[in-house]
C-alpha cells in the first residue's frame, strides 16, 4: 500500500498516517519534544477487576487464552529476556493459531534468532500487525517482502516504554515468560532452570497491559522469594508449561571477550577515544554491549580503571557477567540491570544489592521525569552501516533485508556525553560508511565518533571532543576521507534497489517518525 | 663481506597465514613495522599453492604504505621452495624470509635464484632482501658464515622452536636455554651489519610473558621481534620505545657530541658523564626507536 509521505528533517520521506498508529509526526531532531515545552498526555487504561482469587493457576494455556477475554484483531505482547532460546513466542503463536485466532498486532519487546514461527502466523493471518525493536532470519524477510498488512513500526527500547504509558502502543493480553513464579504470579528471572536475570522489557507490560497471563516452567510455593520482579498485583493468571525455553540458548556466552584481532583493535581504539575524551574518571557513568568489539572495551577499561584506581559510578543496560564482575571488583558503585546479556548474571542480581534491575522506563523512557541515560557519560555501540552525516543504521542487511534490531541504540546515544560506534570498515567486501545509510535509527546528531580499523571519525559538531583527541595520537580521519580509504579498497557496491511501497517504519524514541522501510524488490 | 642493502628499522613483524585473504587485507593496521605473509609452517600442504596464489596477489593489489612487506617461503629442503621464489619475487616484496637456512650454500642458492627472476622480471638488481632462517644447531655453528654469504642478506633470525627440538630441550617462556644461540645470532649479524630478529612466544594470551622475553631480547641486543597474533604487536613495539626521560637524554647527548664535533673536541662529559663515539651511537639509536614509536623529536 502506499501512503501519504511527508519529509522529515533528515530528508526522509514518512508516511503521515500509519494504520494501528494513527496520525504521525515527522521527525524533527533529536531533542526537538525535549526542551522542556511538550506537552504529554499518558492515556488511562481501564481493566477489569478480578474476583479475589488465592489461586491465579490457569488449567492450561487455551483456557488462559479464553478467560483473558483476547480477540481478533487485538493486541498481544511478549518479552526477549530468554532471548534465543525463548520458546514462549512460538507456544502462544501456535495455540492462537490452533484456537482460530486472526489478525492479531503482535508487540513484543524484540524478536530474535528463536523467532521464526512469527514469519509463519504472518503469513497463516494469525498476525497482521508488527510492533518490535528487531527482527532476524524469516521475520525480517517476511517483513521486507511486504507480507504485513500494514507496516511495522520499529522502536527503541525507551520509545517502547514511552508508546505503552502513552497508550499508542495498547497491550491487550501480555504473555511474560516467567523463570519463577508463585500461584499467585509473583516472578522474577533470577530464579530456576531458565533464569535469564533482569524481566526490565517485562515489568512495563505487567503494569500497562490489560490483561497479564504469567507462563512458567518453574511453579515455586508462595510466596516466591528472595527475590520477585513483577509482584503478584499485576499479574492476572498463571499457565504451566514444560519449558519455557531452551536454557543454552539464553546464556548467550556473551560473557566472553572477542579473540577476533580485528575487533580487539577496533576495541583498544574505541578505549583511546574514551581515555582521552576526559569522560573516564571517577563517578564516570557507562554503557557497553555484549560480543564483539564492544565487550572488550569494557576489557580495557577494567585494566586502566584498576592500575589507576578509578572508581566508576554506575553501569546500565544489558548487562554481562564481565560487568558484573567490574562491579564485584569495586570498579562501579552500581549496576543497573534491564536486561541480562547472560545467565551469568542472575547470581549477581540475586545476591548484590548494588545490581539493580530496572524497568525499561526507567532505563531510556525519554518522556519520563529523568531515566538512566540521560546521565550517560560514555555508551559504546554497534551498528551494521553508518553514514558521511554520522546517522546510524542497525536494522537494514546489505543485501537490504531487516535483520537487526533498535534496541537501546537511539536512547543511549541521545543521552550520553559520548557516543561510539564501533564498527568493522568493512563486512564481506562491502564498505560500513556510506553516502547514506538505508534505514536511520539513530540520528547523526547524538552520534560522536565512529571507530573504525581503518581510522575514526570525529562528529564535527563536537569541537570540544576534537580538540582533547588532537594529540592523542589516535588515528582521526574526516568521514569523507575515511570513507574514501575504505572504498578504496571495496570499491563502491551498486545500492540495492526497492519498491515505492513503505512495509515498516521506525519510530523516533520521542514518537515520530525516523525512517521509512521499503519493499525489497 | 658488508650489506649494502638498508632496510629499515622493524621493531615488530607480524606473521600473517598467507591463505587468508581478510588477514592479509587488514594487516597493516595492528601497528606492526613489518608483515611476513607466511607460506610454511602455518599452511598445510593442501593449501600451499592457494596460499602462494594469494600472497601474490595481494602483494601487487593492495596498498601496504609505509610497512614491509616480507614473505616466508618454504624451505630448500621441500618440494615448493622454487615455485615459491618464483611468483613471489615478480610481486616484489621487500624481503624473502629463508627458513631452515643450514649453511651459507642455502642462502646464495636462494639469491641466484631471485636474482636471476629479477633480471626477468626487469625488477631493480638487488632490491629484495633476504632474512635468514636459523632454525639447528649446524646453522648456529656456521652463524659467521651465513652472516656474510650474501650481499642480499638483511638480517637473521631463530627459528627458536626447531632449534629447540634439534638440540633436544624444551623451549621455555623464558627463552634462557637459546642464549648463546641468541647471543650468536647477534653478534654475528651486528658484525655483518645485519638485523637481528628474535624469535615468536608461542603463547598469545600470555602477554606479560611476551613482554618479559621482548625485554631480554632487547637487552642482547636484538633490532626487533616476530609476532604471531597482533595483540603482540603493542607490546613488542613497547619494550622497543624509550621512556620521554631517556629520549631526552639521548637528545642532549647528541647535540652536546655535535658541538663538540663542531669545536674540535673530542671526549665530553654531559650531567657528569663521558660521552664518546659508541655512546653517541646509543643516543642515536634512542632517538630512531622514539621516532619509529610516533614520539615526538625535533630536528637534531
Amino acid at each position: 500500500m502506499n501512503y501519504h509521505c511527508v519529509r522529515n528533517s533528515l530528508g526522509r520521506l514518512v508516511p503521515s498516517e500509519i494504520p494501528g498508529l494513527g496520525t504521525t509526526t515527522p521527525f524533527s531532531g533529536a531533542f526537538a519534544r525535549l526542551d522542556g515545552s511538550f506537552l504529554w498526555t499518558a492515556s488511562p487504561i481501564s481493566r477489569r477487576i478480578p474476583a479475589i482469587s488465592t489461586n491465579k493457576v490457569a488449567s492450561n494455556l487455551q483456557a488462559a487464552i479464553e478467560r483473558s477475554g483476547l480477540q481478533n484483531g487485538m493486541t498481544i505482547s511478549f518479552h526477549h529476556h530468554l532471548r534465543n532460546g525463548d520458546a514462549i513466542v512460538g507456544l502462544v503463536l501456535s495455540e492462537l493459531e490452533k484456537m482460530g485466532f486472526r489478525d492479531l498486532t503482535l508487540a513484543p519487546s524484540s524478536l530474535g534468532d528463536s523467532h521464526d514461527c512469527v514469519a509463519d502466523a504472518i503469513k497463516k493471518g494469525v498476525v497482521t500487525r508488527l510492533n518490535t525493536s528487531g527482527v532476524r532470519g524469516e521475520v525480517g524477510k517476511a517483513i521486507s517482502n511486504g507480507l504485513l498488512e500494514s507496516p511495522a513500526i520499529i522502536r527503541s527500547h525507551g520509545g517502547r516504554a514511552r508508546a505503552i504509558e502513552e497508550g499508542s502502543l495498547k497491550i491487550d493480553v501480555a504473555f511474560l515468560g516467567a523463570p519463577a513464579c508463585d500461584r499467585l504470579g509473583n516472578m522474577t528471572g533470577v530464579i530456576g532452570n531458565t533464569a535469564c536475570g533482569a524481566l526490565g522489557y517485562a515489568m512495563v507490560d505487567a503494569r500497562y497491559a490489560r490483561h497479564v497471563i504469567a507462563i512458567t516452567d518453574n511453579l515455586v510455593d508462595y510466596p516466591l522469594s528472595p527475590k520477585i520482579s513483577i509482584p503478584q498485583y499485576l499479574v492476572d493468571q498463571v499457565v504451566v508449561v514444560d519449558s519455557i525455553g531452551d536454557p543454552a540458548k539464553i546464556a548467550t556466552g556473551a560473557t566472553r571477550i572477542t579473540k577476533d584481532p580485528l575487533q580487539l583493535y577496533i576495541a583498544e581504539l574505541a578505549f583511546k577515544v574514551i581515555k582521552a575524551s576526559g569522560y573516564l574518571k571517577n563517578d564516570c557513568s557507562f554503557q557497553t554491549g555484549g560480543g564483539g568489539p564492544s565487550l572488550a572495551v569494557a576489557r580495557y577499561m577494567r585494566d586502566y580503571m584498576k592500575a589507576n584506581s578509578i572508581k566508576g559510578s554506575y553501569c546500565i543496560g544489558g548487562i554481562t557477567g564481565y560487568m558484573a564482575d567490574m562491579l564485584k571488583d569495586g570498579l562501579f558503585k552500581t549496576l543497573f540491570d534491564v536486561q541480562s546479556f547472560d545467565a551469568a548474571v542472575t547470581d549477581s542480581i540475586l545476591h548484590n544489592p548494588n545490581h539493580m534491575e530496572v524497568d525499561s522506563s526507567w532505563y531510556a523512557n525519554p518522556f519520563n521525569k529523568g531515566c538512566l541515560v540521560n546521565d550517560l557519560d560514555v555508551v559504546v555501540l554497534a551498528a551494521l552501516d553508518v553514514d558521511v552525516d554520522f546517522n546510524v543504521d542497525v536494522l537494514t542487511g546489505h543485501d537490504g533485508i531487516l535483520r537487526g534490531a533498535s534496541g537501546g541504540h537511539s536512547d543511549t546515544a541521545a543521552g550520553a556525553k559520548l557516543s561510539l560506534i564501533t564498527i568493522p570498515s568493512m563486512r564481506n567486501g562491502v564498505p560500513s560508511i556510506r553516502e547514506r545509510v538505508q534505514t536511520v535509527v539513530t540520528p547523526g546528531e547524538t552520534v560522536d565518533v565512529i571507530v573504525t580499523e581503518r581510522g575514526i571519525s570525529v562528529n564535527p559538531k563536537r569541537e570540544d571532543l576534537m580538540a582533547r583527541l588532537k594529540d592523542s595520537g589516535i588515528p582521526i580521519k574526516d568521514i569523507h576521507k575515511l570513507k574514501e580509504d575504505i572504498e578504496s579498497i571495496t570499491g563502491i557496491p551498486d545500492e540495492v534497489p526497492f519498491e515505492d511501497e513503505i512495509v515498516g517504519v521506525v519510530e523516533y524514541r520521542d514518537g515520530t517518525i525516523i525512517d521509512s522501510i521499503r519493499k525489497i524488490k | 663481506m658488508m650489506n649494502v642493502f638498508q632496510s629499515h628499522p622493524m621493531r615488530s613483524l607480524l606473521y600473517i597465514p598467507g591463505n587468508h585473504p581478510s588477514m592479509l587485507q587488514n594487516c597493516t593496521i595492528y601497528g606492526a613495522d613489518a608483515v611476513i605473509f607466511d607460506l610454511e609452517d602455518s599452511i598445510s600442504i593442501s593449501e600451499k599453492d592457494a596460499a602462494r596464489k594469494l600472497v601474490k596477489h595481494a602483494l601487487r593489489n593492495f596498498d601496504f604504505g609505509e610497512i614491509s612487506i616480507i614473505v616466508r617461503v618454504n624451505g630448500r629442503d621441500t618440494p615448493f621452495f622454487e615455485q615459491d621464489i618464483e611468483e613471489i619475487v615478480p610481486a616484489s616484496p621487500a624481503a624473502i624470509r629463508l627458513p631452515k637456512v643450514d649453511s651459507a650454500a642455502d642462502v646464495v642458492a636462494a639469491d641466484e635464484l631471485i636474482s636471476r627472476l629479477e633480471e626477468i622480471n626487469g625488477l631493480p638488481k638487488g632490491k629484495i632482501g633476504i632474512q635468514a632462517m636459523l632454525e639447528t644447531a649446524r646453522a648456529i655453528v656456521n652463524v659467521n658464515s651465513i652472516a656474510a654469504s650474501s650481499k642480499r642478506l638483511v638480517g637473521l633470525t631463530l627459528g627458536g622452536q626447531d632449534l629447540a627440538a634439534d638440540l633436544g630441550i624444551r623451549a621455555t617462556k623464558e627463552g634462557n636455554e637459546l642464549l648463546y644461540a641468541k647471543s650468536a645470532v647477534i653478534i654475528a649479524a651486528k658484525a655483518y651489519g645485519l638485523q637481528a630478529f628474535d624469535t615468536v612466544f608461542t603463547d598469545v594470551n600470555d602477554l606479560e610473558g611476551l613482554r618479559s622475553q621482548t625485554e631480554l631480547g632487547f637487552a642482547l641486543g636484538f633490532s626487533g621481534k616476530a609476532a604471531i597474533h597482533p595483540s603482540q604487536v603493542s607490546v613488542i613495539n613497547s619494550v622497543y620505545t624509550p621512556d620521554t626521560k631517556e629520549l631526552a637524554k639521548a637528545i642532549k647527548i647528541v647535540i652536546a657530541a655535535r658541538e663538540a664535533e663542531q669545536r674540535g673536541l673530542g671526549v665530553i662529559a654531559v650531567d657528569g658523564r663521558m660521552v664518546d663515539a659508541p655512546v653517541v651511537s646509543q643516543a642515536l639509536r634512542t632517538i630512531e626507536l622514539a621516532r619509529l614509536a610516533g614520539m615526538e623529536v625535533a630536528e637534531i
